[in-house]
């Protein structure tokens, strides 16, 4: 079986990060976004192939650039948005595909503001899919459409190689033919490509973990809730660490460090007495002593954050040095 | 012979020092660790002839002054009395209504100083002055430069550059006038009284029987600045020496962690061993730092520069403390930062906690430039400045208090930014 991970686009809502680093490979809980589905993908005897678009194909136009290597045999394939994090169910989604036997399976999910995403209605007892609303301003449904799908090779048929929105031109009409069904999502869901919803993504994960394999979280005096850190970091003496906090791989945090609620990426050090909730830290950043970050501060990589600072909301591009405080949101060029 | 006056003012006074005044009258707020009126009695005290200090002012007699009054009169070896006012009666109406005192013993001068200000007290010099200008009887001000624009908030001097005589003297005014201001110090001789007395007789008399006694229309208050020596100034009277040693008002409290820092540097060469030094067991300090031996301070916390601590405060482990002045009997725990900001009488500042004012000092390349008396709201807002708390003010763990005033014994459960806190 085959699966395509749609990994097109410039990944602009995650910068600072995307400036760095493609989003696919920007580390989610210290693995790379991209990995975290290929893994739960090769569990099920998956191969991985790559498609290049020349150009933005939008969302279904890859497709049909692939379309030899989806149809080299008669089995369904799966498409992926790189930037969903969930307990992948893609078993689950294998198995009710070839029970509705229809051409497509989307897989949804109940969130709490509908309003900001795409809505499904769907027949509840059977899971055929009656029609999209995009944002709608009244209450619809409380079903989004989770950026996972499934489809049989025939589907193919109905895309042309060019710029196409599958949700836009190629659901609807599928929909409407009575060959598009839905899957409800059981656990939990994140679109993680802008920071907040990062951070709130990566309480989700940890949480997850912390049911599945509490093992691989970190426990003990200093820290708090479900704490991730990488074997190679170093933390200081009389910190508190979490909850909801990941330390990638060579992070040093000095001693008397707050950390909640936060990714730390790989290499970056927190200097002593710092107190930080809710920020990511970019690569190989640098955080001064006494500093005090918070309300989705995203810094890019190799930022330096001067001793004493203040830090509420900003966004800093790499290679910044900051030598005043940010006492209101800002992006920091 | 000499005497001393010090104008101390009263609670009705020295309102933009709340909510700091509510605890103690602000003259004897702690600056560089000691209370703001010691200063101009240790100056004053240095002189050979100087027989007595008078504090007049209108507080009732409460035991901070009293205690205040024995203990300097201990230390300094002089005579402190404080006179009390039956009312407010202005800079002049109160040294006027006291002239016997002042008098008795035959001073041949004395100098009258505001309490909130925060000078280098050249006072030596202020009577080689005069002994060099006018005649016997001629009466001096203290002035120093200001720039342009912030010479309207004080009082202005038009000085004749040769004779330094002031030709001219305006309140406050509104367009520029000069850029020598006031600075609250003046050297009087007896014969300033008759000058006084004048402008007190003509106030009886143009004042109607129905107003005298509304405290604001009252005949007895006389201000010095806009009644006397507008009226001198121009008459061979009243001369002004010009200093360029340091000076500052002490209005509102970011002018007093201003006025800190002036006094603090001031130490290195009055009293040195008022300032902190990195030694084994003690914490790190950077610039000039003032500890009470009666704090408990942690090896690890990193204080100054321009810091005060009072009397048995505890400072936690890796504890910043930078341009503030932390009073008596307050507590940091560990990891927390206070900056720019003044952590009142007993309150406590929980672990992690960020306790941040902005600081209102004045331009540092301008060399004439004053602290600005800010006023508190600006279109609307509050004006960024420094972050008091009050007495026994509770901060909790891990919060930021930002450019906010916090009143006395209260408990916050949360951060807050730019806000008056009642």
């Amino acid at each position: 079986m085959k699966a395509l991970i749609l990994v097109g686009g410039y990944g602009t809502r995650l910068r600072p990060l995307t400036l760095t680093v493609p989003k696919p490979l920007v580390e989610f809980c210290n693995k790379p976004i991209l990995l975290h589905q290929v893994e739960a993908l090769v569990k099920l005897g998956i191969k991985i192939s790559l498609s290049h678009e020349k150009e933005p194909l939008g969302t279904a136009g890859p497709l049909a650039l692939a379309r030899e290597l989806l149809t080299d045999n008669e089995e369904p394939f799966f498409v992926l948005n790189s930037d969903v994090i969930c307990d992948f169910p893609f078993d689950d989604m294998l198995r009710f595909h070839q029970q509705q036997g229809r051409e497509g399976t989307i897989v949804v999910t109940k969130v709490e503001e509908p309003s900001k995403y795409g809505v499904v209605v769907y027949e509840g007892d059977t899971g055929r899919i009656h029609r999209f609303v995009e944002k709608p301003q009244v209450f619809v449904s409380n079903k989004i459409n989770a950026g996972m799908y499934i489809f049989s090779p025939a589907m193919l048929r109905r895309i042309q190689l060019r710029p196409t929105s599958i949700e836009k031109e190629i659901f609807p009409v599928m929909a409407e033919e009575g060959h598009l069904y839905a899957m409800e999502l059981q656990g939990f869901w994140m679109d993680i490509g802008q920071p907040k919803d990062f951070l709130t993504g990566m309480c989700m994960y940890l949480q997850s973990v912390r049911q599945q394999a509490p093992e691989r979280l970190r426990s003990g005096p200093g820290f708090l809730g479900n704490v991730l850190v990488d074997p190679t970091a170093v933390i200081g003496e009389n910190c508190t660490i979490g909850p909801n906090v990941t330390i990638g791989a060579g992070v040093v945090l000095e001693d008397g460090v707050r950390v909640k609620r936060c990714t730390v990426l790989k290499g970056a050090h927190i200097r002593s007495h710092s107190w930080l909730e809710s920020c990511i830290v970019g690569w190989s950043s640098s955080v001064g002593q006494w500093v005090r970050m918070e309300n989705v501060t995203v810094l890019g990589e190799d930022v330096i954050v001067n001793d004493e600072l203040y830090i509420n909301g900003a966004n800093v591009l790499p290679h910044k040095s900051i030598a005043d405080s940010v006492p209101e949101p800002r992006i920091i060029m | 012979m000499l005497k001393a006056v010090i104008l101390i003012g009263g609670p009705q006074k020295g309102t933009r020092f709340r909510p700091l005044s509510f605890e103690v009258p602000k003259p004897l707020f702690p600056v560089a660790g000691v209370p703001m009126l010691q200063h101009h009695i240790e100056a004053c005290s240095k002189l050979p002839n100087m027989k007595e200090i008078l504090l007049i002012g209108f507080y009732q007699p409460n035991e901070e002054i009293n205690r205040f009054l024995s203990c300097a009169q201990q230390d300094f070896k002089i005579s402190i009395r404080y006179l009390q006012e039956y009312a407010a009666l202005g800079t002049g109406g109160g040294i006027y209504h006291f002239r016997d005192q002042i008098l008795s013993g035959s001073p041949e001068a004395f100098f009258v100083m505001n309490a909130d200000v925060c000078s280098e007290f050249p006072l030596p010099e202020m009577l080689d002055f005069q002994k060099e200008h006018g005649d016997a009887y001629s009466f001096v001000i203290l002035g120093t430069t200001a720039n342009r624009k912030q010479s309207l908030n004080y009082g202005c001097i038009v000085e004749n550059e040769q004779t330094d005589e002031v030709l001219h003297y305006v309140e406050k005014p509104s367009t520029f006038v000069s850029d020598i201001i006031n600075c609250g110090i003046y050297l009087f001789t007896p014969e300033i009284f008759q000058h006084i007395g004048t402008v007190f007789q003509k106030n009886q008399q143009d004042i109607s029987p129905a107003c005298q006694s509304n405290g604001w229309h009252r005949a007895e208050v006389i201000r010095l600045e806009q009644d006397i020596f507008t009226a001198l100034a121009g008459q061979g009277k009243l001369y002004v020496y010009k200093t360029d040693r340091f000076w500052s008002q002490i209005k509102s409290a970011g002018s007093a962690i201003y006025a800190s820092r002036l006094y603090l540097n001031q130490y290195h060469t009055t009293h040195p061993e008022r300032l902190a030094t990195n030694r084994e067991g003690g914490p790190k300090t950077r610039g000039n730092v003032y500890i009470h031996p009666t704090a408990n301070i942690d090896p690890t916390a990193v204080l100054g520069p321009n810091v005060s601590i009072g009397t048995g405060v505890t400072i936690g482990a890796g504890v910043r403390v930078r341009e503030s002045i932390i009073l008596h009997g307050a507590t940091l725990q560990d990891h927390s930062c206070v900056l720019n900001s003044i952590v009142g009488w007993g309150s406590t500042i929980g672990k992690w906690a960020r306790v941040e004012g902005t600081p209102s000092d004045p331009n540092p390349n301008d060399p004439y430039a004053k602290i600005d008396s800010e006023t508190l709201f600006r279109d609307g807002k509050l004006t960024p400045s420094i972050t008091i708390l009050g007495c026994n003010v509770n901060i909790p763990s891990e919060v930021i208090i930002l450019n906010s005033i916090v009143l006395p014994h209260k408990d916050l459960n949360r951060s807050f930014k730019n806000q008056i806190i009642l």
